[in-house]
């Protein structure tokens, strides 16, 4: 997908002026992480399985060319094949290649974040193939030629009545003419045409929230049902996943499941998580005849050993953009690329660049809350901190912001000459606030001015007023 | 270089070591092989009756339904009172199942039996389960050529006959009947664990039932004593 | 020596927004920790902690800046800031910018064991507790994010405002928000700053609390500031201020009178 991670402040502007974003986003606060607070409360275990998933994706990304080799192995036995590509676009090739071979015209798709990363859809699309988003959120923004706003509520910047609008433009050509806006009308119209959708595909696209190498099996999780109907009724399934996403044993995998739903909706479990293994037996009357996993690397590997290595340790779960009043703040869309939110501000310099991405990492108060709450303790405002380190470096930063943190470390580490310059600043920003005890406009500060006043000093500095009184021996 | 080999390079170049051999590599085999329990909730450290209990409360909390009988000559009767309470249609998709084929129709006539895989056109499902789990209220389902698990899905309705002896505490308790039954590294090819009705929040963040999968689960329990 | 033992000599680290803006939050805090039983020292060479430099990534000017704090409060029992943001900074952030130097690592782990932010100092360490304050007034606490999430500073300012006779204490809606500050991200990111501000200000006020109370200058100078331009009434007050009986005084951006 087109990066946009550059214009962020101006999309952060649009996105604070526009009623129906603020309104979608500002709803985010009370409800995921309320339920994500209620059922960490319920499991008394909760913590101590954070602690324990850390350690274990740790030691998995330590020995992760055994646990990949092992899947593989476990999937080439039961059936299955397996594609490895370094780049999105051998990754879109090879999904491509697969789509001809089942002679596919058109295709089902369950949610995945590694495809929005491909930009698979718009590649499937160009080559003739149809790709039909079917969680209904993904539904809905592909009809509207967007991309997803959260990573596991996709149309979340969508009001009830743009989807109304969308249904209605969209949806006439299978004889839904009226014009519906009940919820759960909404939903039904939607069901009954991805109905047929699952039905007549020719293959099945899913991502994959875990691979097992115990067992080779491609492990989804979902509330709707659509990425079972779409990996369970046509031909051909592929399963296209990043890297770290294996796990050693089913064992595991269990340790992250409890995490993951809890932390991302608040449940304990989502409705669905099915662990598929290799294609349709022999005896089998239904169940694809073919079966794919498509690994992407695409620029994982090269956090291993990184400063940056604790970001493959994510689950997806989006409580870290839940909890974000940044997130909540400007929406998803500003961010500029496939993932939104904290876990976007840490990974996305390194997917497409600093200095396309700069602002994301430095648009943040380092307030903590996305630490606090990521089930495998991601620090990512250490990552983000360590992304303006190397901006700093690399004179990504711009010059009037490097000027200006020059100037201040200059008199912070002369305390002699700082004592002078606060015995200054003081006195004279008291008396350009007189009597009001504010200052309006406060000069070169523009960014503080507009937004708020300034409350004066009171005149003279502490250290000036300490000193006083240790001299007049008070 | 083809990409798998590049992709394990580079792997390996950024951990600082070659692959990994001998020992080191043994170790992990055995960890795998081994598939030790993590943490597991104590929740369900309780008799099994309880277990039952829990299950069923558990489930009920997740918009499943639940009856409990106390054979499965019951199944046909509850099934029918289930399906006329919700004016429902009474031409049901079966699994071919062996465990369901002693269930008597006879006494219930108005039930249309079809046995197979799930069809578009099919509007209740009744199928076995492989386990169920109390701590979450999950039902776990294993695909096998009696056990379709289109049916698990396709069908707007779906009913569960479980008995209470498949009920088990937790998600490793099941991966555990898993591997007595279908061996070590080995799974049948679709095991889905379904924790209630399909649902959907993508409008607005309001939940909406009923958005692919079924719109209704209902779970018969028959209680056929201790676990097995 | 002729000091009692139990005298605890600490090292009070002014921080540079309170030298600067609000003395007489420092002079609180001096107050209350000599009442805690405690000998107050002000190194001079301490100007700020030199965080403003390290969340911009400016970790050259952060070394330095933090070289000079380690220096300037050696020897010291305790060191003390009337801010969890600046403690924070000394406790868990110098050990970051100096991983991998060994040398200065003993000096470091050293000084963060015995800082700490105000507030949670007077009540875990000293067990101290107000006497005779009185403010007859309503007010909600806001917690600053590196208070609350970096030193785990909840219920110590709680515990002490709850000893003020006549205070009576609202809490507001999403308390564990953050105010929209963040050193220089209210300056370089305003706009998104103003909505995260005005959040937190319409939980402050539907609190229904007259005063607000903070233990970190910057939040307070924040929302301070914000009230002001919006002309909202709500007094802003340093935690210190209040315990010390300093309540009366005017609040930030109300000037002398």
């Amino acid at each position: 997908m087109q990066v946009t991670s550059r214009r962020f402040k101006d999309s952060a502007h649009e996105a604070l002026h526009d009623k129906d974003i603020q309104s979608a986003f500002s709803k985010v606060k009370g409800g995921f992480p309320v339920a994500r607070a209620k059922s960490a409360g319920e499991l008394p275990e909760f913590e101590d399985l954070r602690d324990q998933a850390r350690d274990l994706k740790n030691h998995i990304l330590e020995n992760l060319d055994y646990y990949l080799e092992y899947f593989e192995d476990q999937v080439l036995l039961q059936g299955g094949r397996v594609h490895w590509c370094s780049s999105y676009a051998e990754a879109r090739e090879v999904v491509l290649d697969i789509c001809r071979d089942a002679n596919a015209k058109t295709v089902t798709k369950g949610k995945s974040m590694i495809t929005e990363e491909m930009a698979l859809n718009e590649h499937l699309s160009a080559h003739g193939i149809e790709p039909i988003e079917t969680d209904l959120g993904e539904y809905i923004i592909q009809l509207a030629h967007e991309h997803p706003s959260h990573i596991i509520a996709p149309a979340l910047h969508k009001t009830k009545d743009q989807v109304t609008e969308l249904f209605h433009e969209n949806h006439g050509k299978y004889g839904f003419t009226e014009r519906i806006t009940d919820p759960q009308a909404l939903v039904n119209e939607a069901r009954s045409i991805l109905r047929d959708k699952y039905v007549n595909a020719d293959v099945g696209i899913t991502g994959a929230n875990f691979l097992i190498a115990e067992t080779g099996s491609t492990v989804i999780v979902t509330n709707e049902g659509n990425g079972d109907l779409t990996q369970s009724l046509p031909k051909t399934h592929i399963a296209v996943s990043s890297i770290e996403k294996v796990v050693p044993t089913l064992e595991d995998a269990s340790l992250f499941l409890r995490l993951l739903a809890r932390s991302a909706t608040g449940q304990e479990m989502s409705v669905y998580t099915t662990f598929s293994t290799g294609p349709k037996r022999m005896e089998d009357i239904d169940g694809p005849a073919n079966f794919h996993v498509v690994l992407v690397d695409s620029g994982r590997s090269d956090l291993l050993g990184s400063d940056k290595q604790d970001l493959l340790r994510c689950l997806k779960c989006g409580a870290c953009m839940n909890h974000c009043p940044v997130y909540q703040a400007v929406g998803g869309h500003t961010y500029g690329w496939v993932y939104p939110g904290p876990i976007g501000a840490a990974l996305n310099p390194h997917m497409v660049g600093l200095e396309e991405s700069r602002h994301l990492p430095n648009a943040s108060t380092f307030c903590g809350r996305c630490e606090e709450v990521c089930p495998v303790r991601i620090p990512l405002p250490k990552i983000m901190r360590h992304w303006r380190e190397q901006a700093f470096e690399t004179q990504v930063t711009p010059k009037p912001e490097r000027w200006g943190i020059g100037i201040w470390a200059f008199f912070a580490k002369r305390p002699k000459l700082y004592r002078l310059m606060t015995r200054v600043s003081a006195r004279a920003l008291k008396l350009m606030a007189g009597k009001k005890g504010v200052i309006r406009k406060l000069p070169l500060m523009k960014g503080w001015s507009s937004v708020r006043d300034f409350p004066a000093p009171e005149g003279t500095t502490f250290m000036d007023q300490w000193k006083k009184q240790q001299r007049e021996g008070k | 270089m083809p990409s798998r080999d590049r992709i394990f390079s580079r792997i390996r170049h950024n951990l600082g070591r070659g692959p990994l051999e001998g020992e080191a590599a043994q170790a992990l085999k055995a960890r795998i092989e081994g598939h030790a329990p993590n943490i597991v909730p104590k929740r369900t450290n309780i008799p099994h009756k309880e277990q039952v209990n829990l299950f069923q409360a558990k489930a009920e909390a997740l918009a499943a339904t639940v009856a409990r009988i106390s054979s499965f000559d019951d199944v046909p009767e509850a099934l029918r009172d289930y399906l006329t309470a919700h004016n429902l249609a009474t031409r049901i998709k079966m699994s071919p199942d062996k465990s369901l084929d002693s269930l008597p129709f006879d006494k219930t006539p108005m039930l249309e039996i079809k046995r197979g895989a799930a069809a578009p056109e099919d509007e209740v499902s009744l199928t076995p389960a492989f386990a169920g789990i109390a701590e979450t209220g999950t039902l776990c389902m294993a695909s096998s050529p009696e056990t379709p698990s289109t049916l698990n899905f396709l069908p707007e309705n779906h009913v569960v006959v479980i008995k209470a002896s498949q009920i088990t505490g937790t998600l490793e308790d099941s991966w555990e009947r898993l591997r007595k039954t279908y061996g070590a590294g080995n799974l049948p090819r679709t095991v889905n664990f379904i924790s209630g009705p399909s649902r959907t929040a993508d409008i607005e963040q309001t939940l909406i039932m009923g958005a692919h999968g079924p719109r209704r689960l209902h779970i018969l329990i028959v209680d056929d004593g201790p676990q097995d | 020596m002729s000091a009692p033992k139990e005298k605890k000599n600490v090292a009070l680290f002014v921080t540079c927004l309170v030298d600067l803006n609000r003395p007489s939050v420092g002079f609180a805090a001096v107050k209350l920790l000599e009442a805690a039983g405690c000998t107050i020292m002000v190194p001079e060479v301490q100007t700020c902690c030199g965080q403003i430099a390290y969340n911009s990534g400016d970790k050259e000017s952060a070394k330095e800046i933090a070289s000079q704090v380690i220096r300037a409060f050696q020897g010291f029992d305790y060191v003390v800031a009337p801010s969890g943001s600046c403690a924070g900074m000394v406790r868990h952030h110098y050990k970051e910018l100096f991983e991998g130097d060994d040398t200065m690592m003993v000096a470091i782990e050293e000084l963060a064991g015995r800082t700490y932010e105000l507030t949670s100092f007077l009540h875990d360490i000293c067990g101290y507790r107000p006497e005779d304050v009185r403010l007859d007034t309503t007010l909600t606490y806001h917690d600053s994010c590196s208070s609350l999430r970096e030193m785990k500073v909840r219920d110590q300012p709680r515990a002490l405002l709850g000893a003020v006779e006549g205070l009576e204490i609202k809490e507001a809606e999403d308390r564990e928000a953050c105010c929209g500050f963040g050193g220089t991200f209210c300056l370089k990111y305003s706009e998104i700053s103003e909505s995260m501000v005005d959040t937190k200000i319409e939980n402050l006020l539907a609190s229904g609390a007259g005063t607000l109370a903070a233990g970190d200058l910057g939040c307070l100078m924040n929302i301070a500031g914000r009230l002001k331009r919006r002309g909202a009434p709500m007094k802003v007050m340093h935690v210190a201020e209040i315990l010390a009986g300093m309540g009366e005084k005017p609040g930030l951006g109300e000037g002398d009178s």
